[in-house]
C-alpha cells in the first residue's frame, strides 16, 4: 500500500485519499447486501458525491468510510493507511461528520460544541478557544455574537454551519456529509452550498458527501458517484461527462429532464469571453456616444455612472431621440454578476427579452456583455471536452457485477473490462502508475 | 397546640431535620441507583419494558406492608426505614430515566459517537445531561412520594416526624393526641415544600439554558 500513500499530494491540497476495497455490508435478517463488493477510490482533496435512489445503500456506504458502520467484508484504507482493524473511536476524531441540521448538541454551547474534538484529543483551553473563533469565522458567523449561544437559539442555516465548524474542528483531513444540507430552506441551501465550495476552495480537504438532490451533486461534486440498488456504482464521473454522456439507462432516468440546462449550472460567466461594449456617462451628448457605437459597430451603448457601474442600456434609436444622457438608472437592466453561473446569465436573459446581459464584477462595476451566443458556444466546447477528457477518472466498480461493470468502464476510460477488473485486484496504486 | 409545640420545639426541630436527612440521603441513593439501572436498560427493548412493569408494579405494593416484612430480617431502627425509602424513590426516577434515555433522537447519538465519541462518553456527554430535566422530574415526584412514605417508616422505629404521627394515633382521644398528629402531618408538608424547592433550584443550576423548557 506505500505506492497509495506516496502518491503525489500537490500543494495546499491538505484531504487523503480514500479507498474502500472489495467492501460489502451485509444487514442480519436481510437476503441482500447493502453494500455489495464495491471497490471505489476517492482522491485527495475532491468533493466527491453519492447519489441514488433512497435504500440504494449510499449512506451506508458513507458510514463504512468512518465504521460508524462495520462493514462485513472488505478494506478501507485513508491516506494509505487500513483502518479496518484501528480502534473505530480514534479513527472517527480523525474524521469530519456532519449530518443533517448539524447534529449538535442542544445542552452545549456553539463553542463548546466546536470545541468538542480537540478537547478529546487533549487541546489545551486557550487554543481550543482560538480554534473556536478561528472556524466561527470560517464559516461567516461572527464569533463575539455566536459563541455562548445554544443551538435552539440559532436558524437552522446557522447551525448547519455551526455543525461545519465542528466537523473541521480538529482540522480533518477528511470530511463525512450525510445530507447536510437537507433540512434547510432552498434559499439558505444555496448560500450553504456556495460557502462550502469557499471553504473547499480554501482548505482542499477530502469531502464525501450524500445527497439524493442531482442538482446539488452537481453543483458541488468534482466526481459524481451514481448509485444504484445494493451500492451499484452505475456511473462514476465528473458532472460534465455524466451529464453529457450517461453510462446507462438508469442515469439517464436518475438525471431527469434539463440535462443540458443542468450543464450551464457547471460554467461561470467569467469562464467564457465577455464581449465589449461601447459605454458612455451621463451628461454626455447623446450624439457623440452614437457616433461611437456607429464606429465600433454595435447597437447599444452601456451607460455608467462615475464608479463604472452600469445604469442604463441605450439602442442606437433611443440615442438618436435623446439629446443629452441622463443620470437615472433604468431598474429593469439586465445584470449577472460574473461569479454567476450560464443558467443565472441565460435566465435573466430571457426574462429581459435583450437576448444578452450586462456582466458586473467586484462591487458592481461593469465588465462586459454576455448573450446567448456566448451560452450557446460554451454549451457546444463543455460538450466536445466531456468527451474527450476523464484519463484521471478514480477507479469504481462492484466486484462480481460485471455486466453493469462493462457499461460503467467503458465510460469511465477507455480502459478494457479486463483492465478494470485488474485495477480492482491489484488496487489503485497499479492504475496510477499505468496512466 | 401552640403549648404543645412551644414544649416540644427543641424534639420537633431535630425529628423534623432527621426526617428531612433521611429523605435526602435516600433521594440521592435513589437516584444513583435508578441512573445506573435505566443506563443498563434503556437500549434494550424488552429490558427497558421490564424496568417500566417493576416501576408500576412496584409503587402498588403497600408501604406499610413492606416495611413490616422487613423487620422480620433486619430488625427494628435506621436500616428497614432506609430501604423501604430507597425503594420507593427508585422507582418514579427510574421510570424517568428510561424514558429520557430513550427520548434522545438518534441522529444525536449517532452525531456523538460520527465524532468519535465512545459509547461511554455519549452516555455520560451527551445523553444523560440531555436527559437530566426528565431524571430530575422524576427526582421531584420521588421527593413527594416518599416524604409521606418516610412518616411511615416510623413504625420501625426509624427516625423521624413520623414518631409524632404514630404516637397521636396510639393515644387516640388523649391528651395532646391530635396536636402530635397534626404536628407530624403538618411537619411533613412543610418538609415536602421546602424540599421541593430547593429541587426547583437545583434544577435551574444544574439544567442548561440550551434546554431549558
Amino acid at each position: 500500500m506505500s505506492e497509495t500513500s506516496a502518491t503525489t499530494t500537490p500543494t495546499g491540497i491538505t484531504g487523503a485519499s480514500i479507498l474502500l476495497d472489495h467492501v460489502t455490508k451485509r444487514f442480519p435478517g436481510q437476503v441482500k447486501p447493502a453494500v455489495d463488493g464495491l471497490t471505489m477510490e476517492i482522491p485527495a482533496g475532491k468533493i466527491v458525491m453519492f447519489v441514488g435512489p433512497s435504500g440504494c445503500g449510499k449512506t451506508t456506504t458513507l458510514k463504512m468510510i468512518n465504521r460508524l458502520i462495520e462493514p462485513t467484508e472488505g478494506r478501507i484504507v485513508v491516506d494509505g493507511d487500513d483502518v479496518t482493524e484501528m480502534n473505530g473511536d480514534t479513527l472517527r476524531r480523525g474524521i469530519g461528520y456532519v449530518i443533517q441540521a448539524g447534529g449538535l448538541f442542544p445542552h452545549m454551547t456553539v463553542a463548546t460544541n466546536i470545541g468538542i474534538v480537540p478537547k478529546m484529543l487533549g487541546w489545551d483551553k486557550a487554543r481550543i478557544a482560538a480554534r473556536v473563533d478561528e472556524l466561527l469565522e470560517l464559516v461567516s458567523l461572527d464569533p463575539a455574537l455566536y459563541r455562548d449561544r445554544y443551538p435552539k437559539e440559532l436558524s437552522g442555516g446557522q447551525q448547519q454551519r455551526v455543525g461545519v465548524a465542528r466537523a473541521l474542528a480538529a482540522d480533518p483531513p477528511v470530511l463525512l456529509m450525510d445530507e447536510p444540507f437537507g433540512a434547510v430552506d432552498p434559499i439558505t441551501r444555496l448560500r450553504l452550498q456556495d460557502e462550502l465550495l469557499n471553504i473547499q476552495d480554501e482548505l482542499q480537504k477530502t469531502i464525501v458527501c450524500v445527497t439524493h438532490d442531482f442538482d446539488e451533486a452537481v453543483k458541488l461534486g468534482d466526481w459524481i458517484a451514481i448509485f444504484n440498488e445494493g451500492a451499484q456504482l452505475e456511473q462514476y464521473d465528473t458532472p460534465e461527462r455524466i451529464l453529457g454522456d450517461p453510462a446507462s439507462e438508469f442515469v439517464e432516468n436518475f438525471i431527469g429532464s434539463g440535462a443540458g440546462l443542468k450543464q450551464l449550472t457547471l460554467t461561470r460567466v467569467e469562464e467564457v469571453g465577455l464581449a465589449e461594449a461601447v459605454v458612455g456617462n451621463p451628461g454626455e451628448r447623446a450624439a457623440d456616444v452614437l457616433a461611437r457605437v456607429a464606429e465600433a459597430g454595435h447597437g447599444h451603448a452601456v451607460i455608467v455612472d462615475d464608479r463604472r457601474r452600469p445604469i442604463q442600456w441605450l439602442s442606437r434609436r433611443k440615442l438618436g431621440r435623446l439629446d443629452v444622457i441622463s443620470d437615472v438608472p433604468d431598474p429593469k437592466l439586465p445584470v449577472v454578476g460574473i461569479r454567476a453561473t450560464l443558467n443565472d446569465a441565460l435566465d435573466t436573459m430571457l426574462v429581459s427579452s435583450a437576448g444578452a446581459a450586462l456582466v458586473t464584477g467586484r462591487r458592481d462595476m461593469f465588465k462586459g456583455v454576455i448573450d446567448v451566443q456566448t451560452v450557446m458556444d460554451a454549451i457546444t466546447r463543455s460538450q466536445t471536452a466531456a468527451v474527450l477528457e476523464s484519463d484521471q477518472a478514480p477507479v469504481g466498480l462492484n466486484t462480481g457485477m460485471f455486466q453493469v461493470q462493462a457499461s460503467a468502464a467503458s465510460a469511465a476510460s477507455a480502459a478494457s473490462v479486463d483492465s478494470v477488473a485488474e485495477a480492482a485486484d491489484e488496487l489503485a496504486a497499479d492504475t496510477r502508475a499505468a496512466q | 397546640m401552640w403549648d404543645f409545640l412551644g414544649d416540644r420545639y427543641e424534639q420537633i426541630l431535630f425529628s423534623g431535620w432527621q426526617h428531612f436527612s433521611l429523605v435526602v440521603q435516600c433521594l440521592i441513593l435513589a437516584t444513583v441507583l435508578a441512573v445506573v439501572l435505566a443506563a443498563l436498560v434503556y437500549r434494550s427493548k424488552a429490558l427497558t419494558s421490564v424496568a417500566n412493569s417493576v416501576s408500576a408494579i412496584g409503587l402498588t405494593i403497600p408501604a406499610f406492608a413492606l416495611i413490616g416484612l422487613l423487620i422480620a430480617p433486619l430488625g427494628f431502627g435506621v436500616a428497614p426505614a432506609v430501604i423501604v425509602v430507597a425503594f420507593f424513590a427508585t422507582l418514579p426516577i427510574l421510570r424517568n430515566a428510561v424514558v429520557g434515555l430513550s427520548g434522545i433522537a438518534p441522529s444525536i447519538v449517532e452525531s456523538a459517537r460520527g465524532i468519535g465519541m465512545s459509547r461511554f462518553r455519549t452516555l455520560v456527554q451527551v445523553e444523560l445531561p440531555m436527559a437530566w430535566p426528565i431524571i430530575l422530574t422524576g427526582v421531584r415526584v420521588s421527593a413527594q412520594m416518599v416524604m409521606g412514605i418516610a412518616a411511615v417508616a416510623a413504625y420501625s422505629l426509624g427516625p423521624g416526624l413520623g414518631g409524632f404521627i404514630f404516637s397521636g394515633l396510639s393515644r387516640s382521644g388523649g391528651a395532646n393526641s391530635l396536636e402530635s398528629v397534626l404536628t407530624g402531618v403538618i411537619g411533613v408538608i412543610v418538609l415536602a415544600l421546602i424540599l421541593d424547592l430547593l429541587l426547583v433550584g437545583l434544577g435551574r443550576l444544574t439544567i442548561p439554558r440550551g434546554i431549558r423548557v
